[in-house]
């Protein structure tokens, strides 16, 4: 008698537990994918604010195609010279942006990306893109490394940049 | 600087042919038309009188800063996908509401550039005091919003006197916000519409 409410309580445990296991998986399948943290970016794809000051009148190969894949608006306001709207990183009709803009172009061209929407713990879209464009193939991205935001990181240190005003 | 001198080369180089003088023409053209090169810094608004505005809120009210001229405002620009912004507006409504009757307004302005998005983040905080879109030129006017969350505190006679970018403690801001609450408005403070600078609008 006593071995029996054992049993049934054991076997409940067991249907529980496999019922939340499933549950978790299924939520883990259609959850929303993660954002991916700028942080997953290796230090070795990051280039710097004066580096990349540098290469904006580099000529042929080593001229980087430069693309911001944050804020429209703050794009509008203000963004680093010749770089180009890519739509935000974090979205997916950002990364569709990105992904039909780099299309076409050969897998070493080399790319530039950069956000600055928000300090770089904090940056939703850098990381996705970078992490794109590497599967898409490119060998030669990276990612410019704004501690900050655009504004004190790049504008403030009274870099070029065209915009708005 | 380095731009000027950067356009100094460009025009040597263009001297030796007709062909490159007709593109540095074009590229002036162009960047009298809008584009700066390196001019581009943001404006200081600090201790100024803050620029007013007027904007619809996303409940279709007009929201028009100079309006609230007596009371002490928080102007947060905030975006929906600025995780800091996500933490801190919930503060600024519970603010809003334990010294809304000492004289506090916060007034939301977001920088996302889908007003869809700005209105689910909204919602779904149970955010209750005024939030408008922003657009460049409000940006603009207060000194370029190039980075998020970045909150002004305006005090009672329309003079910013804080500026917090980033994230900020919240007990920062509380503080200053007691700080300014305590001071009285000068005579006339609260006369409204005569206050703020700029041309109202957009």
């Amino acid at each position: 008698m006593h071995s029996g409410l054992v049993r049934k309580a054991v076997l409940s445990f067991a249907i529980l537990g496999l019922f939340s296991f499933q549950l978790q998986v299924a939520r883990a399948q259609w959850a929303a994918p993660q954002a991916v943290s700028a942080f997953s970016i290796p230090p070795a794809q990051l280039i710097h604010v004066d580096e990349l000051n540098g290469l904006l009148h580099a000529r042929g190969a080593d001229r980087p195609l430069i693309l911001q894949v944050g804020s429209r608006m703050m794009f509008d306001q203000a963004h680093i010279p010749g770089s180009e709207y890519a739509g935000p990183g974090s979205q997916p009709d950002g990364t569709a942006q990105l992904r039909g803009r780099v299309a076409s172009l050969p897998h070493s061209t080399f790319i530039v990306l950069y956000c600055g929407c928000c300090p770089w713990n904090r940056c939703p879209n850098v990381g996705p893109a970078y992490q794109l464009l590497r599967e898409m193939g490119f060998t030669r991205v990276k990612v410019l490394y704004l501690a900050n935001n655009f504004g004190a990181d790049w504008v403030n240190k009274g870099l070029p940049v065209e915009g708005a005003r | 600087m380095k731009a000027r001198g950067s356009v100094a080369r460009h025009r040597a180089h263009a001297l030796r042919t007709p062909g490159r003088v007709i593109l540095v023409a074009m590229a002036c053209v162009a960047m009298a038309a809008g584009a700066s090169h390196g001019a581009w810094a943001q404006r200081h608004v600090l201790n100024r009188a803050a620029p007013d505005f007027t904007v619809t809120d996303l409940n279709g009210n007009p929201v028009h800063l100079a309006s609230f001229r007596g009371k002490v405002v928080l102007l947060n620009f905030w975006a929906a996908w600025c995780a800091p912004c996500l933490v801190e507006m919930p503060v600024f409504d519970t603010w809003q509401r334990k010294y809304g009757t000492r004289g506090l307004q916060v007034i939301g302005i977001s920088m996302d550039d889908d007003a869809g998005a700005a209105r689910k983040t909204v919602a779904r905080l149970g955010i209750r005091y005024p939030v408008a879109m922003g657009n460049v030129n409000l940006a603009a006017r207060y000194g370029g919003v190039l980075g998020l969350p970045l909150t002004f505190l305006i005090d009672r006679n329309g003079v910013v006197r804080a500026r917090f970018q980033g994230e900020t403690a919240p007990a920062k801001i509380e503080t200053r916000i007691n700080e300014l609450l305590a001071r009285p408005a000068e005579p006339g403070a609260g006369s409204g519409r005569a206050a703020m600078v700029g041309q109202p609008g957009k």
